[in-house]
């Protein structure tokens, strides 16, 4: 406003600082706020009078005028001076001890107070005259500062678009408007010179060609381009559902719950990119926020994702289920469980039925051997052999009647007299014959034979053959007069001993044993032994002597196995709930591996005539399975699993210990955990 | 063993791949441009089938373009022209910097450009291809058109995609070919029949989008670019192959109209035109004016058995089709100037309607409101002050909804202040076991002729209330059926399972004698039974690697049933709430 105010009184022109000063009666009269409504009728009638006063002022002023030019004030705070006037003398401060309270006074009492500012430069106060405020009000509202100026007056056009008889100038033209200009030249022999070498094409006509549309596809020609085979289109865009309507129906809405749940989510895991949202009305609806934003992700997956041809399974599941001759139609097998045989009170590991399928025997960790009567669930015999008891076998000869049982490293046999007579002196017979046989000499460091007296003859005991190490089964030949018994053990080559009964020898079949072997069984019908480690099952040859085979069981840990009675399959329960079934004359790989249990498999038994075979599991259930073996070589086994049986309730993680099938009837023994023997028909 | 030693990855699919860094090495081009060329010419990266073989043993994770692709584009010619380009911008930044004017101006002129015709024509070579493809062109086009003309991308662009999309339009309007349209949160789909393809896009609300910053707008120029080209060469086609005059012109009688009440100019001279073209009023001019078209007849084939069921179902499709075709003919429609013009207009044309609309809103308005022959007004605020008593007033929805039920609904659902029925989309097709929404299904008996049971029975509900809570569910009930038969099995197996486990533990063994009990034994439970524990024997014998399959198609079908059911439940509880609240209020009064 300084500028403006100085150009209309130019009368008064010279004073620099009045436009300093301007500036601060500027500021001074904002912070005062008064109001201005009186003051504006003074300002026409003192305009006059004013202006005497106005130059009284300034030559008051004139002589203290402070040369320090424009520089911060404050940078004199800490001096007692403001500056040098213009003699070169400092300027000093004035004396202020005026207070809060005396300004308060001083702005109560003194009328002139909202038209007096403080001038910083030379640190007096200066009241302002009529005429200065009256000026300050006009600038203020944008006019002229001088009254008189009239901003209205006609213009006055000096050049018009008529054309004058005179020229403005009557200068003659110049000699180099007649002249080739010689930059010129030199520019056009450039340009010349840049077109002759190609340097600068000629102007482009402009090609209206683009944007033009025409029928491009006017001769179709079906020739598919090679890429074309290989072209994966993208795939369109999902078509939106029911939720993304704008007036979805009310169950498409989220709930308090699944709202929490989408903004816990990832973006990636969402199922919905959006809240579903319902609005009244159309007009109600607003701009989707994210649109752009999806578009680009469009693009983005257009050219940077990478495709791939994935082929998506349509299948029935139905058709999945494999197509199995129906169970009713395999017929005969265990479906229901008939008889329970109580009478045990620690878990039952062992039980065997007699060839005759009369008697059942079963060995319990109470450390009792029972007898059962078959049909009639009735216990006939209780022998207390001090110990738990691992392995209980009947002698499968028909013409005997002897039991061997394993418990700690002592292998029992016992002659229980449950037959005739004649079977019953037969077995006595076969144990009392060779009294005075001369022992082997090899066996003996390892096992000794004796004989039972007193108490336990009167119970059926009759041999005894003390192992080194604790034996965890025993195994009988088909023929009833070898016994085979297991001690595993890491360290030793002693694992399996073959006992002779009838000559009352032992001997160790092998020089060394790899791993731990777990079972062992008798071919049924040739001389062949099958000795089943953790991992694998060895095959051997008993009259060559030497393995012929050996059988990945592709299993953990093998806990049971049992060999077909036509002796060219053999089936493993492991651990790891698995059950293999090999064919020897196929491979040494398992035929068929079935994870039919959902815990380990503890006992597997094939029948003597039907084409049954019973797995038995910690889950407290026994699998049978119809597995009919073919003389045609060419044909495998059809494994068919016919019927799950439960029952036996499980207990310390443990369910169905072993399982056998009777000698003759599609029956199904099982003991388990929980003490009892169970029948199933 | 003679021969030389076969190294690794220097045969089959090691070699067929090339990762993205080595392609843009090889073709010598800078990321951006490799960008545009595999935009436009439609290269994308494949997913190897054994990525470690391809990635040369390395389990990095990289992008893998087919190498066949990557010579493919060592021969076109558009490289050279990106080269031309940049050239050309080193050229002009030099002449800037030694600001010499005329040379860049001379630049400028000779700026480079290129077209992409062949690459469109390469693309798809045939039309239907192109058809095929259009779905991302339309909406890409539809949303460029509707940006402001600041800023984002070319003025010329945003001009071009309208002037396209309004062909389009008419297009549309003229061939009849809309089929189903859905109001979402996000815009309204269109989902038209063009030559047997079904081709959607998505139009979003009329608003100033605010731009993102983390969106490129390059990439989305290169793709409007390739977009553009592609619609207006399928424009082109279209009209001719409906014989309209391309680039379209306005009925001789139409333009008629138009002319006299064209007195204020809505806009310049230059872009009057255009502006008229897509107010979407007028039908459009043809090169042959023919009187009538004629339908060609679809000839009967002697066909037997099967055939002839499929050929009858056909016919009657087509039959439905032709309805639909029609479905708003005879109708007046205005529109008021709250409702979203242009989608209406489109939508009631499409149909064979009449619509107009208030002059001050758009060119081309050819009736006005106190026309007395006016059937519709659509109205979207909560009252309107002056009512014709000749005329429904309702709301944007009813229209959506006719398309997509394929008749005329009731308009009593739709009228100003009423809630309106929940809007569907049509794009779900149910199958068996879905959940499907009660309002669809009332929309379908309504289809078939009948008044629906639910509606009686709320009628009924009306007279006397409180009474026929149960009945009214039975509709709800028929839809969950299947649901539950499905579940029913798998609870009738646990029940087995439970029977069977009792009658094996036979444990309870009292001493007290009881008299028996003759049960009676069902002989087709005796038979599910069975066949149930057939199955799952049967199931125990699939091999490992069926059983997984197996397991995840039925775990997935039970998560859809789950999901129908919660749909189910939730919609049960709404509905019990809502009735509560309706008794609430009615015993207040």
């Amino acid at each position: 406003g300084g500028g403006g105010g100085g150009g209309g009184r130019g009368e008064e022109g010279g004073e620099e600082d009045l436009s300093d000063s301007e500036d601060s009666v500027f500021s001074g009269l904002e912070d005062s706020g008064s109001d201005s409504e009186e003051e504006e009728e003074e300002e026409g009638g003192g305009g006059g009078g004013g202006r005497e006063e106005f130059c009284e002022v300034l030559c008051a002023v004139q002589d203290i005028r402070n040369t320090v030019g424009n520089v911060p004030m404050e940078w004199y705070r800490d001096f007692p001076h403001l500056g040098y006037d213009l003699d070169g003398r400092k300027i000093y401060k004035p004396i202020r001890s005026q207070d809060e309270l005396d300004h308060f006074l001083d702005k109560m009492e003194n009328p002139d107070y909202w038209r007096t500012v403080h001038d910083k430069q030379t640190g007096s106060d200066i009241t302002l005259s009529e005429e200065q405020v009256a000026l300050v009000r006009r600038l203020q509202s944008g006019r002229f500062g001088d009254v008189d100026f009239n901003e209205y007056q006609p213009t006055v056009e000096y050049f018009s678009r008529d054309v004058m008889l005179h020229p403005v100038t009557n200068r003659p033209a110049d000699k180099r408007s007649f002249i080739p200009s010689l930059i010129e030249k030199e520019k056009v022999s450039k340009l010349v010179h840049a077109i002759k070498m190609g340097w600068i094409k000629p102007r482009r006509v402009e090609d209206d060609s683009r944007g033009r549309y025409y029928d491009l596809w006017a001769s179709e020609d079906s020739s598919i381009l090679a890429r074309h085979k290989m072209h994966l289109p993208a795939p369109k865009i999902p078509l939106p559902g029911h939720q993304e309507s704008y007036n979805p129906p009310p169950e498409f809405l989220f709930n308090e719950e699944e709202r929490a749940l989408w903004e816990q989510q990832d973006a990636a895991d969402r199922k919905l990119p959006f809240v579903p949202r319902k609005f009244s009305s159309l007009r109600s609806v607003p701009a989707f926020p994210r649109f752009v934003h999806e578009r680009f992700e469009r693009c983005l997956d257009l050219y940077l994702c990478p495709r791939q041809r994935k082929m998506r399974v349509n299948v029935d599941p139905e058709d999945l289920i494999p197509k199995l001759p129906k169970p009713r139609d395999l017929q005969p097998f265990p479906t229901t469980q008939s008889l329970v045989y109580r009478g045990h009170s620690g878990l039952i590991r062992s039980i065997s039925v007699s060839p005759t399928g009369q008697w059942l025997a079963s060995g319990s960790d109470d450390g009792s051997v029972r007898f059962w009567e078959v049909c009639s669930s009735r216990c006939l015999k209780t022998v207390q052999v001090g110990g738990a008891v691992r392995s209980v076998t009947w002698n499968p000869n028909t013409a005997v009647c002897l039991l061997a049982v394993a418990l700690d490293s002592r292998v029992l046999l016992l002659s229980p007299s449950l037959a005739d007579r004649q079977v019953v002196s037969a077995s006595e017979l076969l144990l009392s014959d060779k009294e005075g046989a001369e022992p082997v000499q090899g066996a003996e460091s390892l096992v000794t034979w004796s004989e039972a007296e007193g108490e336990e003859l009167n119970e059926g005991i009759r041999l005894k053959i003390q192992h080194p190490k604790a034996v965890h089964q025993v195994a009988w030949h088909a023929k009833g007069d070898y016994l085979a018994s297991v001690m595993p053990d890491h360290s030793s080559h002693l694992q399996v001993l073959i006992h002779q009964v009838s000559r009352r020898r032992s001997q160790n079949p092998f020089r060394r044993n790899k791993g731990l072997v777990q079972r062992v069984s008798f071919h049924p019908l040739r001389p062949y032994f099958f000795v089943a480690t953790q991992r694998s099952v060895r095959i051997y040859n008993l009259l060559k002597q030497e393995m012929t085979k050996k059988l990945q069981a592709n299993a953990k840990w093998i806990s049971s196995m049992a060999v077909h009675p036509g002796g060219d399959h053999v089936i493993c329960g492991s651990y790891d709930c698995r059950l293999s079934w090999f064919d020897l004359d196929l491979s040494t790989k398992p035929y068929r591996m079935l994870r039919h249990h959902k815990k380990a498999v503890r006992g597997v038994a094939y029948h003597r005539f039907y084409p049954l075979f019973a797995s038995a599991s910690d889950d407290g259930s026994v699998i049978v399975c119809h597995g009919t073996v073919y003389n045609d070589l060419l044909q495998n086994p059809l494994i068919v699993p016919v019927k799950v049986l439960r029952g036996h309730a499980v207990s310390q993680d443990l369910g169905v210990l072993d399982v056998t099938f009777h000698p003759s009837q599609p029956w199904v023994f099982s003991s388990g955990a929980d003490a009892t023997i169970r029948l199933y028909t | 063993m003679g021969g030389l030693q076969k190294k690794k990855f220097e045969r089959g699919s090691a070699t067929n791949y090339i990762t993205r860094n080595k392609a843009r090495k090889k073709l010598q081009l800078s990321l951006p441009d490799f960008r545009r060329l595999c935009i436009l010419k439609g290269i994308y990266p494949h997913e190897p089938k054994h990525k470690k073989k391809v990635n040369k043993g390395s389990t990095a994770p990289r992008t893998f373009y087919l190498l066949k692709d990557i010579r493919f584009l060592l021969h076109e010619p558009i490289v050279g022209k990106f080269r031309d380009y940049k050239v050309f911008v080193r050229k002009l930044r030099k002449a800037y910097g030694k600001s010499e004017w005329t040379s860049v101006e001379r630049l400028r002129e000779n700026k480079p450009t290129y077209k992409l015709d062949h690459i469109i024509k390469e693309r798809y070579p045939t039309f239907i291809d192109a058809l095929r493809d259009i779905d991302d062109a339309l909406c890409m086009c539809f949303l460029f058109s509707t940006f402001a003309r600041t800023g984002k991308c070319h003025v010329q662009t945003i001009q071009l995609c309208r002037r396209l999309t309004v062909e389009w339009m008419n297009y549309i309007i003229t061939s009849r070919a809309l089929r189903k349209v859905f109001l979402s949160i996000k815009g309204i789909y269109y989902q038209v029949e063009v030559m047997g393809q079904l081709i959607t896009w998505l139009v979003p609300y009329q608003f100033a989008h605010d731009h993102p910053t983390d969106v490129d707008y390059r990439v989305m120029a290169t793709f409007t670019e390739l977009y553009t080209t592609l619609l207006g060469f399928v424009n082109f086609r279209l009209y001719h192959s409906l014989n309209l005059v391309y680039p379209p012109k306005l009925d001789g009688k139409a333009e008629a109209e138009l002319k006299e009440e064209d007195e204020e100019g809505y806009a310049m001279n230059s872009e009057s035109y255009s502006e008229k073209l897509s107010a979407l009023g007028g039908s459009l001019a043809r090169v042959v004016s023919a009187g009538e078209e004629e339908e060609a007849e679809v000839d009967q084939f002697p066909v037997e058995g099967e055939d002839m069921e499929k050929m009858e179902a056909r016919e009657k499709e087509q039959k439905e089709l032709e309805a639909q075709k029609r479905l708003f003919e005879g109708l007046k429609v205005f529109l008021n100037r709250e409702v979203p013009r242009e989608s209406l207009a489109f939508i009631l044309r499409c149909f064979g309607a009449e619509v107009s609309w208030d002059k001050s809103v758009c060119i081309g308005s050819t009736f006005d409101v106190t026309d007395e022959t006016i059937t519709h007004q659509i109205v979207d605020r909560p009252n309107a002050e002056k009512q014709y008593i000749n005329r429904y007033y309702i709301q944007p929805q009813w229209v959506y909804d006719c398309v997509n039920a394929k008749i005329l609904l009731p308009v009593q659902d739709y009228f100003l202040g009423v809630t309106l029925p929940p809007h569907l989309s049509p794009f779900v097709e149910e199958k068996e076991g879905d959940y499907i929404p009660p309002e669809k299904l009332k929309i379908m008996a309504l289809k078939r002729g009948e008044k629906s049971a639910q509606e009686e029975e709320e009628e009924e509900e009306e007279e006397e209330e409180g009474e026929g809570e149960e009945e009214e569910e039975d509709e709800d009930e028929d839809a969950e059926e299947d649901e539950d038969e499905e579940e029913e099995d798998v609870a009738e197996e646990m029940n087995l399972k439970k029977m069977e486990k009792q009658r094996s533990q036979g444990k309870s063994l009292s001493v007290k004698v009881t008299p028996g009990k003759v049960k009676a034994e069902n002989p087709a439970r005796l038979e599910q039974e069975e066949k149930a524990e057939e199955k799952r024997l049967a199931i125990m014998m699939m091999k490992k690697k069926e059983k997984y399959l197996y397991d995840k198609i039925m775990f997935g079908k039970k998560r859809k049933i789950r999901e129908a059911n919660k749909l189910a439940a939730k919609r049960k509880a709404h509905d019990d709430a809502e009735k509560v609240a309706k008794k609430k209020k009615a015993k207040k009064q």
